[in-house]
């Protein structure tokens, strides 16, 4: 019955971060909201897993994590450098530039 | 009370207090005034929320394969959460998004001339704090 309250609360939680990554207003607020939503997708497959007798969808939450977070840092970088395959030799100004 | 009546106890009461730690998290996304403040309130359920929920899930599985899938998601967190909330917090620096602050206290930084204009702006409307030698 535990269970119950943990995928309640997870399933709202979910809603909250759907409205702030609809909300925005800049990319990276809608970035940080995708990763959370990302975060809460795996805590449901976990807490829904284990309430429908199903714990084997770990195995799908922890791929699911790690899709996640290559996903975020590949929108990141596309964001920073405006390229996915941004050549730092080619523009060593760009330590500098952040750093400033 | 047997053993094992205390081991759901104790799994009930970290799913429940994981599960206000997540939904707080994402009340301060919604509430939160900028990227960097929600960032704060996101790595809540990346740590608190995440790890509880899944302490409790522990407690319920025993020592089986379940666990040890568990403790390899909690170690996911724990590595990719930071790395993920670095790579955000610069590449929006990078973007110069500025955080919203009271008081810049970057504006005491280096030296009078290494201050830009916009420097000698924030630093005009400023208080110079009391200094002890006096």
């Amino acid at each position: 019955m535990m269970f119950v309250v943990g995928t309640a609360a997870v399933l709202l939680a979910l809603v909250l971060a759907v409205a702030a990554a609809l909300r925005g207003p800049t990319v990276f607020d809608r970035l940080l909201a995708g990763n959370t939503i990302g975060t809460l997708a795996i805590l449901l497959l976990a807490v829904f897993g284990f309430w429908a007798g199903r714990p084997e969808w770990l195995d799908i939450a922890l791929t699911y994590g790690f899709l996640n977070l290559i996903g975020t840092l590949a929108v990141l970088k596309f964001f920073r450098h405006g390229d996915l395959a941004y050549d730092v030799e080619e523009d060593g100004a760009i330590d500098s530039e952040a750093s400033s | 009370m047997s053993v094992v009546d205390v081991v759901d106890a104790l799994s009930w009461v970290a799913i429940a207090l994981g599960s206000f730690f997540v939904v707080t998290g994402a009340v301060g996304l919604i509430r939160m005034p900028d990227v960097y403040t929600r960032m704060h309130a996101a790595s809540v359920i990346d740590t608190m929320g995440a790890g509880l929920i899944i302490l409790g899930l522990i407690l319920q599985a025993g020592f089986t394969l379940v666990t040890l899938k568990l403790l390899f998601i909690l170690a996911l967190f724990f590595f990719t959460g930071p790395v993920a909330a670095h790579a955000l917090a610069q590449a929006a620096l990078h973007e110069e998004i500025e955080p919203k602050l009271d008081h810049d206290r970057r504006a005491y930084s280096g030296h009078a001339a290494d201050r830009g204009a916009a420097d000698n702006e924030l630093i005009a409307g400023f208080e110079e704090p009391p200094t002890d030698k006096e």
